[in-house]
């Protein structure tokens, strides 16, 4: 059931990102005092909204983990952290490319952009482990290091926040107005990369599956095979 | 909890009598700390007053490279003759070993900061326009911050393939923010511009927070099979 309805959603996925591409381009507003370089926004906020869920998932994940050993939510915590690191890393070049025309410079310690690469650090040292570490203890390892992580966040921001921040307020939740038609099409954005980011994450969830069946399978025969030799 | 106690003591004075008669992780520290400071010292060769703002940088980014030399070395030793299985199959509580580590590496670092500071005193020109006493109290939580994670991620790393490389790759995106405490700190007494105060704060709450982590994971980490 779930294997014929991967192409369906596939095809509606990307329907969704085309219309949230021309919505961005054409459809949106121009900003009046920044042009039209703020339409790097729509693919900035959501790609950063996306990340940021994806850690918290892994997060989850991951003390789900260490409570109950269960090798789902291992694969779920590797699967978000790699999905999450590349739209991680859509946030942090969009950034500096919107900020160079608009502040003037490519980059500048403010709280977010700090707080973001911190994040992006941190989830690329996890990676690393997991991909370094002998395959037996990886889940725990990583687990322990997504704690870790999720520890550091609020102390990164305070950290952070003590410098004068020069980032724009956030649109959702923070004082910052926007013209409704903006955040609408922001939303839609949003919306066609939770799709995109969860059929890309199920697709590597069910390799990773796949991937551990087969090498559960092949220790075993390795095993057998050695156990028949004289 | 005095079980806790004698067993780390005892494993601290253990670990403490092995560097007295080997000084191994001392020596490398203090002459890998040296050349960091000789060669910042001409990359640079800043004024009075610069000196002052760039010094807090220089004397922790020398520090944590010279942390890093004596944390990989922690638990090498108790590889050999399988001492940390012997200590995984006995009833003696996981924390003990792990306080004793961190304070035995808590103790290096110390030394090699009294070492170091003189030296950078003098090539530097330093003199602190702030309260100076407070550099104790931003150093020592400052090197707390570094060895309690040091110690943990280092045990973690044990489990890898090349362990020596991927204790830095851990511990340094998660130490961000207590470094930059302690650089912020130091600048600020060191220039006397501004309090210190918020870093401070921030570092004891960065301590109490991933202590209490480590104590409560550690158990897990040293018997993952």
């Amino acid at each position: 059931m779930l294997r014929r309805a991967f192409p369906i959603l596939g095809v509606l996925t990307a329907a969704l990102l085309s219309y949230g591409l021309y919505e961005a381009l054409i459809g949106a507003p121009i900003e009046q005092s920044m042009g039209e370089v703020q339409r790097i926004f729509y693919y900035h906020a959501p790609s950063a909204w996306t990340a940021f869920l994806l850690f918290t998932v892994n997060f989850v994940a991951s003390v789900v983990y260490l409570i109950r050993r269960s090798i789902k939510a291992d694969i779920l915590a590797l699967v978000t952290a790699e999905v999450g690191v590349v739209f991680c890393t859509v946030v942090l070049v969009t950034g500096p490319l919107w900020a160079r025309p608009v502040w003037g410079i490519w980059w500048t310690w403010d709280i977010r952009l700090t707080s973001t690469l911190v994040l992006w650090l941190i989830y690329v040292s996890y990676l690393m482990l997991r991909r370094f570490s002998s395959s037996g203890q990886t889940p725990l390892m990583a687990a322990v290091l997504a704690v870790f992580g999720a520890l550091d966040v609020p102390l990164v921001y305070f950290s952070i926040w003590f410098f004068r921040t020069q980032h724009p307020q956030p649109v959702i939740g923070g004082g910052g107005s926007i013209d409704p038609k903006m955040l609408q099409v922001a939303l839609i954005n949003w919306a066609a990369f939770l799709c995109f980011a969860g059929l890309v994450s199920w697709s590597r969830y069910r390799l990773e599956l796949l991937q551990r069946e087969v090498e559960e399978t092949e220790a075993l025969e390795a095993l057998l095979d050695s156990g028949g030799a004289p | 909890m005095s079980a806790l106690a004698t067993l780390t003591r005892a494993s601290l004075s253990k670990d403490l009598r092995l560097e007295w008669r080997s000084k191994d992780a001392i020596n490398s520290m203090l002459f890998f700390a040296l050349l960091v400071v000789v060669i910042f010292s001409f990359s640079f060769d800043p004024t009075a007053e610069e000196s002052r703002r760039i010094a807090g940088g220089l004397v922790w980014v020398a520090f944590l490279f010279a942390a890093v030399v004596a944390l990989n070395q922690t638990w090498a030793r108790e590889l050999r003759n399988q001492v940390l299985d012997a200590y995984r199959v006995s009833p003696a509580p996981a924390n003990a070993l792990f306080l004793a580590k961190a304070l035995g590496n808590f103790i290096f670092v110390i030394v090699l900061e009294a070492f170091m500071t003189p030296l950078f005193i003098v090539f530097y020109n330093l003199r602190a326009l702030g309260a100076a006493y407070q550099l104790l109290i931003v150093s020592a939580l400052g090197t707390w911050a570094l060895v309690v994670n040091g110690t943990f991620f280092a045990a973690m790393s044990l489990r890898t393939r090349s362990r020596e490389i991927m204790l830095p790759l851990l511990l340094f995106p998660i130490s961000i923010p207590a470094l930059l405490a302690t650089v912020e700190g130091t600048t600020a007494i060191l220039t006397g511009d501004y309090s210190p105060k918020f870093w401070i704060v921030l570092l004891a709450a960065y301590n109490v927070v991933f202590t209490t982590a480590c104590l409560l994971l550690f158990d897990k980490v040293l018997n993952a099979e």
